[in-house]
């Protein structure tokens, strides 16, 4: 109970912290807090493999991703770790709608009629985290992967594998789909002349 | 304590996912730097995934984690093209600025 309010005021306050901070790697740092905590809250939910690859899949490869981009991009022509920082005009009505919108939402789960789980609706049997053949230890979780939901799985190699793929077509080092914002003008400038001159022979 | 049982009672999970959520999508509308905009979408990934833990946990099916393992690939799968789509707009436009790319307004 008091851990759930510890790890769920941590999160928040990293969430707000990543989407207010000026500079996108201050942002990074925070996302990589808020996968941390959130690892934690996976442990306290039973569920040990999804907050070890939380760990190893965000912070080790995704977020490493958004900082080479940082680091790409800052060594170009723009002081790029600085971005744009500029609100659009609608910003304070906007922020103030979704607030509000927010609490309708948050009173109305608060006071909707959920009820918890029945018991005879398991699986498998609940117990601490790190005990074998419990719920949501990693045996559990690779029989089911590998067993009932096989084929989603073998969906989710596809979806990397396109991916891979894309990100090589579109960043590349040839880029026949899209041509530079010069090219393009320059393009558009000899077919206006060449039309121009078709008018006039 | 029941063993079986959530730690606190499922409402309070549901509430937590819709403030991660709803700050997520404020990042997205509020911001103009588009890694900034990845990372917000990044936490509505996540604010969805805690969501089907907490489920998960609450009936004892495993099915809540197949699909956070799911979430979790698709979301990896959307950074990366998402930063490349990044790079190449920067090297074209020479701007990251999401409203001066602007070329396909009418």
């Amino acid at each position: 109970m008091t851990l759930f309010w510890i790890l769920g005021v941590l999160l928040v306050a990293s969430a707000v912290f990543v989407i207010s901070q000026r500079k996108p790697v201050y942002s990074v740092v925070g996302l990589l807090f808020h996968f941390a905590v959130l690892a934690v809250f996976f442990l306290t939910l039973n569920a040990e493999f999804l907050a070890v690859i939380q760990i190893v899949i965000y912070s080790g490869a995704t977020l490493i991703l958004f900082v080479f981009v940082i680091a790409l991009l800052s060594s170009g022509v723009a002081p790029f770790s600085v971005g744009p920082n500029r609100m659009p005009k609608a910003a304070i009505p906007a922020g103030l709608i979704a607030f509000v919108a927010l609490a309708l939402v948050v009173y109305g789960i608060l006071r909707a009629p959920l009820v918890n789980a029945p018991r005879a609706a398991t699986t498998s049997i609940p117990g601490a985290v790190g005990a074998p053949n419990v719920f949501g230890s990693v045996a559990d979780f690779g029989k089911a992967l590998f067993t009932t939901h096989l084929l989603p799985f073998e969906m989710t190699a596809f979806i990397l594998m396109v991916a891979v793929i894309g990100v090589v077509a579109l960043a590349g080092e040839t880029t026949p789909f899209v041509p530079s914002l010069r090219r393009a003008r320059i393009i558009e400038r000899e077919m206006r002349e060449a039309l121009l001159r078709g008018g006039e022979e | 304590m029941n063993e079986a049982a959530l730690p606190v009672a499922i409402v309070n999970y549901i509430a937590l996912s819709a403030v991660i959520l709803f700050i997520g999508a404020a990042g997205v509308m509020l911001r103009r730097n588009p890694l900034i905009m990845l990372m917000s979408i990044e936490l509505m990934w996540n604010a969805a995934n805690l969501l089907f833990l907490a489920f998960a946990r609450a009936w004892l099916n495993n099915a809540g984690h197949i699909f956070a393992f799911i979430v979790i690939t698709v979301a990896a799968a959307e950074a990366a093209i998402g930063l490349a789509i990044v790079v190449v707009v920067f090297r074209s436009a020479q701007t990251v600025d999401v409203d001066e790319v602007a070329s396909l307004k009418g």
